[in-house]
């Protein structure tokens, strides 16, 4: 039986969703209700039936469905709401949210600390803005992987995929694995952008060639995909005249970047940061509007499971707390500034009174590669708080750099923190 | 694959233990496998592996009858060899179960006589 009022509400239960319900039910939550949109719980680890998951959190190599399944079983042995095959239309600044689903129609849930966990979206061919014409075959990556490994479909039999991202690797070994010829994966930018390891056991491993600095220039086919013309790109990403290549396929695949899913957050007043898409959060991952969270893929994406994981359990307490008027008011609030080399770093704020009880993890992204070591560092009124080495800084993989309670002295009277990476 | 090593001429493996993707090195001297670079020991362990016995995990799925779903993900319940894998998966495509089905459940035992089983990755109703 769904009630009309809560004390923490999670829309989306993927990973961050999930951890967040529980997290707060752990803290002290009394009511906790999950809104999921489809017929079960889990999210898109149900799709990511390869393995990977689970390494930091479980020591264990699981797939997606086998991860998720630990967390759902969790959500049900702590008595915890879910309202499934549901939509949450719209959520106001006051929290309540008006749901509907086929049985129920429309009803209003009230909360009292509400977490986003919506995760992200595909970006699509429009975002891209690839020429050509328009015929069918031209899908992003993880709606071919939710046809082929959940549905139960092929969407063809040839494919090129743009973008080397880790669904689009992961997708061509699939596809390979099911009999369909990956002819090529393109990259415009010259690294990859997924993780090392998809490249040695989804393309390396299947003789799937990659081409770095290349991109679509053309779809060829009218009703159907028959041929895409591939070219390469110089620094500035221009297309270089005569490195035209005909590819002939029946299916183009993109994996070019997921986008946070902020729809609802941005209804509620939620304010996002135009570097992530995703809500501007303090280490609570606690927004500019009181009472409203954000976990996991909905705020950055992230690189692995487990760490979203474990920003949904940071939301869910943060939620819990607030919920029991127990979160600590905020006191000086100190911005986190992306430094040299650094693309964005989340959390975008931080309070230094948090800091004296707790640690507080910093994420973030480098802007260009450096296969060299490198100092992580932060810094405040120009001076170094502190900094940690480490091997190399690629865009695809993202870093931490953990403040502690002990550092929160040298933060004293700061506006401002930068972040910086800079190679030794 | 072992001769693709030798002492003049490291070769270059990119760890899949886990996602940090560590660049390792491995060499020859004297009939031993040098590893250099690995993060961890499993990384080392990994190096030696992909040099004298590549595996790897395998994940697909299995029709499914009466379930939620038409398909059933699975999974090897450790690392494969690396070559037989084509060969799995035919074995796999001829598996057709009813739901429901439980997780780690065995779909396929000891495949191909490898001793590792293909379980399911999940509950399905």
């Amino acid at each position: 039986m769904i009630d009309q009022t809560y004390d923490v509400v999670v829309v989306g239960s993927g990973p961050g969703g999930l951890a967040a319900a529980i997290a707060a039910k752990e803290n002290g939550a009394e009511k906790v209700l999950i809104i999921e949109r489809d017929i079960e719980l889990g999210g898109i680890l149900l799709q990511c039936i390869h393995n990977g998951f689970g390494m930091e959190i479980f020591k264990e190599d699981l797939p997606g469905p086998s991860y998720a399944q630990r967390f759902i079983q969790q959500v049900s042995e702590l008595g915890i709401d879910t309202l499934l095959d549901s939509m949450v239309l719209e959520a106001t600044p006051q929290r309540r949210l008006y749901v509907t689903n086929r049985a129920g129609g429309i009803r209003t849930i009230d909360t009292k600390a509400l977490v986003f966990a919506m995760g992200c979206r595909e970006r699509t061919r429009a975002q891209i803005r690839v020429p050509g014409t328009r015929p069918a075959g031209v899908y992003t990556a993880g709606t071919a992987q939710r046809w082929v490994n959940v549905e139960g479909f092929m969407p063809g039999k040839r494919f090129v995929i743009l973008g080397s991202g880790d669904i689009g690797m992961i997708m061509a070994r699939r596809l390979t694995l099911e009999g369909a010829q990956v002819e090529r994966v393109l990259e415009i930018m010259p690294y990859l952008s997924g993780l090392s390891r998809n490249y040695v056991q989804c393309l390396q491993d299947f003789n799937i060639p990659l081409h770095l600095k290349h991109t679509v220039k053309n779809i060829i086919g009218n009703k159907r995909v028959e041929a895409v013309e591939m070219a390469a790109v110089d620094d500035q990403r221009r297309i270089i005249p005569g490195s035209e290549e005909v590819i002939l396929c029946d299916t183009l695949l993109l994996s070019v970047g997921l986008i946070p899913e902020n729809e609802l957050s941005r209804q509620a007043g939620v304010q996002l940061d135009s570097l992530t898409s995703g809500p501007l959060v303090d280490s609570y991952f606690h927004t500019n509007v009181p009472g409203i969270f954000a976990a996991g893929n909905v705020v950055h994406v992230y690189d692995l499971v487990d760490w979203v994981t474990g920003a949904g359990r940071e939301a869910g307490r943060g939620a819990a707390l607030y919920a029991m008027g127990k979160l600590p008011a905020s006191g000086a609030c100190i911005a986190v500034r992306a430094g040299n080399n650094v693309r964005y770093v989340v959390p975008q704020r931080i309070d230094a009174q948090v800091l004296e009880q707790e640690p507080i993890s910093l994420q973030f992204r480098v802007s260009r590669p450096i296969e060299a070591p490198v100092w992580l560092e932060a810094a405040a009124n120009g001076n170094s708080v502190t900094r940690r080495s480490v091997f190399y800084a690629r865009p695809g993989e993202m870093l931490n750099l953990p403040l502690k309670p002990e550092m929160a002295d040298g933060l004293r009277g700061a506006k401002e923190i930068t972040i910086h990476v800079n190679e030794r | 694959m072992n001769s693709m090593i030798d002492s003049d001429k490291p070769m270059e493996i990119i760890c899949v233990a886990c996602p940090h993707g560590c660049r390792l090195e491995a060499t020859r001297k004297d009939g031993e496998i040098l590893i250099s670079n690995a993060g961890c020991k499993r990384g080392k362990e990994y190096a030696i592996n992909e040099i004298t016995d590549p595996r790897r995990m395998v994940a697909t799925t299995v029709r499914v009858k009466h379930g939620i779903h038409p398909l059933l993900p699975v999974y090897t319940s450790e690392p494969f060899p690396k070559g037989r894998i084509e060969e799995l998966l035919r074995e796999i495509r001829a598996v057709e179960i009813n739901a429901p089905v439980k997780m780690n459940q065995v779909v396929l035992e000891n495949a191909l006589g490898t001793g590792i089983d293909v379980v399911a990755s999940r509950d399905l109703v």
